[in-house]
């Protein structure tokens, strides 16, 4: 018992130690990158670039638990995050002056965090409601049918939404009063920058960092908990983990309201970040966008699923629009003719999708298991072909 | 009074009956056999007690209390567990971490970590293997993963769903033996079948389903000597 003990801690540590790493490496450019791209390129556009991808880490991180960790298909995912933006921008405009209420709504941006998180956590759940009882594809295609509607409902209750005209607007952010003190402001003693966001990028950039620092923590024990386990158990299969009275209507729920509550808290920051929140930013090409994060990165697996996240963001929002431009700049470089330099590039942008399917495709090709898998299992998968081959040896000396 | 009863039992799946007026008693340190063919109903009677489906009429009660329609978890809780049919493993999670899903509803880390030393005693195979993810073992090892999962909830009654299906004969006498030792250490066993002859042999009494009816019933010797039975389903 007591060897059983200590070859399971030992597996743990090891596992452990990927992730510090993992971590620290992130912590690190995490800090350094403001800096070093605000020296280097003596703008913020690419601090922005990087807080529209932690909003994407936050998502995906969200998507994780009930992807990865409980093993439901969802393919609606930005419905929650729509919800969660919209809980803020509604609340936190101009808006609703114009709609049947004709009251302008101002609470403040750290209360909406989290009446975001709990609306959409709510919507989590009445989703998971009428799924309980689907698996698998049937799953998916409800969750999918989900996604179409919640975008198409801001779309038409235009009334209280603002529908096409999306709502624009939204109040940023400020630090509470106690906060700020000699060090804030743009005073000699400035320490803190003038905390009321202002639509200051790095402003965002620290809060987007901190919120995932908090998800990554709480996800973590959540992984580890009585609640992980049994998500693990339903995903490895439904019927013999109720078998193991685990009660598997609650347990998918709450998979389901706590992976919305994930991109609630992206939904908010996003409206804030932004400040102008429409139907056209919660299209199925996001809910996709992010389960391609997931699984790409390493499904199960949060430091995986992080990484993943800002890989994709680069190859979708960075790589593939960039791509005509430097094909352009190339050409030219290399003395085409101005013809075939701009044909060349029209080619690059209509190839655009083809491209990104192609690295997808590559990607999945190289490494089906995600570019930083769930070590667990594969330390467990290693474990029992190193046995097996024992066994095999031992065997070969019996005869 | 019966430790586990059911009294006339019709369950349906969808609109087909799969069982008809069942009625079975099993007594508190008993091994009880339910034996019959493909499609008789034994897995349905099985989940008819565990609660992974619900009667349409007739009753089932466990320890004086009426389960009829308790959910799942519940029941187990109450001390029934279940090694499913097709030993439903979780297959990418190791030996280890299998039992420890068996201790689900449990709370006691002492107790549990005392039945797990008992389970590596009864299978000391599971020990030798227990960092293996569970999908890589041998029919035999999973056959008695499964079993030392459903002990892990420390159940009043056992039940045990086809445990000798695709096991070489060796196996299944080590696995019938096995059977014998749990009883003996006091768990309540009831155990479905198609090998009607080791069954029998071990089981105090003994039901024989056929399409959905019990039509016969009594100690497993006498069924064993029942001509009908013979010919049915010993072969003889």
């Amino acid at each position: 018992m007591s060897t059983s003990v200590f070859t399971r801690l030992h597996l743990r540590d090891r596992i452990r130690d990927r992730d510090t790493a993992v971590y620290s490496i992130l912590l690190i450019l995490a800090l350094v990158f403001p800096m070093a791209s605000i020296y280097a390129t003596d703008g913020t556009a690419l601090v922005s670039q990087a807080t529209r991808a932690g909003t994407f880490v936050l998502l995906a991180i969200g998507l994780n638990v009930v992807v990865g960790f409980a093993g439901l298909l969802d393919l609606g995912y930005a419905a929650f995050y729509a919800i969660g933006a919209y809980s803020y921008a509604l609340f936190a405009s101009t808006q609703l002056a114009s709609s049947p209420a004709h009251h302008a709504f101002h609470l403040p941006f750290w209360l909406m965090l989290f009446v975001a998180l709990f609306v959409a956590a709510a919507a989590g759940a009445v989703l998971g409601f009428p799924t309980l009882r689907l698996r698998g594809d049937y799953l998916a295609i409800v969750t999918l049918g989900f996604g179409e509607i919640v975008p198409q409902l801001f779309y038409n209750f235009d009334q209280w939404t603002g529908g096409i005209n999306a709502v624009g607007g939204i109040d940023q952010p400020t630090l509470p009063a106690w906060i700020q003190g000699p060090w804030s402001g743009d005073g000699p003693f400035q320490v803190v920058r003038n905390f009321n966001f202002g639509g200051d990028p790095v402003a965002f950039y620290v809060l987007i960092c901190i919120l995932i620092a908090a998800a990554i923590i709480l996800v973590n024990n959540l992984y580890r908990s009585r609640l992980g386990r049994a998500w693990m158990a339903i995903r490895e299969d439904e019927v013999a983990a109720a078998a193991m009275g685990i009660n598997t209507v609650t347990t998918k729920l709450l998979a389901f309201g706590i992976g919305a509550s994930f991109s609630g808290f992206a939904g908010a920051f996003y409206g804030a970040n932004v400040s102008l929140v429409s139907p056209d930013s919660f299209l199925f090409i996001v809910s996709i966008t992010v389960l391609v994060m997931v699984v790409l990165g390493g499904m199960g697996n949060i430091s995986g699923v992080i990484i993943g996240a800002l890989v994709l963001y680069y190859v979708v929002y960075y790589l593939i629009p960039g791509l005509p431009e430097n094909v352009r700049s190339l050409a030219n470089s290399i003395g085409l003719s101005s013809e075939t330099t701009r044909s060349l590039a029209d080619a690059t942008q209509h190839l655009n999708y083809i491209i990104y399917g192609g690295i997808l495709v590559a990607m999945m090709l190289l490494r089906p298991q995600g570019l930083l898998p769930s070590r667990v299992r594969e330390q467990e998968l290693k474990h029992a072909a190193v046995q097996e081959e024992e066994a095999a040896v031992e065997m070969e000396h019996a005869t | 009074m019966a430790l586990l009863e059911l009294e006339g039992v019709d369950a349906y799946y969808g609109r087909i009956q799969a069982l008809r007026k069942v009625s079975i008693t099993v007594e508190r340190g008993e091994i009880v056999a339910l034996i019959g063919s493909n499609g008789a109903g034994k897995t349905t009677t099985l989940r008819t007690i565990s609660g992974l489906m619900h009667p349409t009429t007739g009753s089932v009660s466990f320890d004086g209390r009426e389960i009829t329609h308790t959910r799942p978890s519940k029941i187990v809780e109450l001390g029934i567990c279940q090694s499913p049919e097709g030993r439903r493993l979780f297959p990418r999670m190791t030996v280890l971490d299998n039992l420890v899903m068996g201790a689900y509803t449990r709370n006691d880390k002492a107790a549990i970590a005392s039945d797990m030393d008992r389970v590596f005693t009864l299978f000391p195979r599971l020990q030798e293997r227990r960092t293996q993810i569970a999908g890589t073992l041998s029919g035999g090892e999973q056959q008695m993963l499964a079993m030392g999962r459903a002990l892990m909830a420390k159940p009043k009654v056992m039940m045990l769903d086809e445990p000798s299906l695709g096991l070489a004969p060796i196996l299944i006498e080590t696995i019938f033996s096995i059977v014998r030792e749990i009883n003996s250490q006091g768990t309540t066993v009831l155990l479905v079948e198609q090998n009607a002859h080791k069954a029998l042999e071990v089981a105090n009494r003994g039901y024989v389903l056929e399409t959905g009816v019990v039509v016969q019933s009594g100690t497993g010797r006498e069924l064993l000597a029942s001509e009908e039975v013979q010919k049915a389903y010993l072969g003889m």
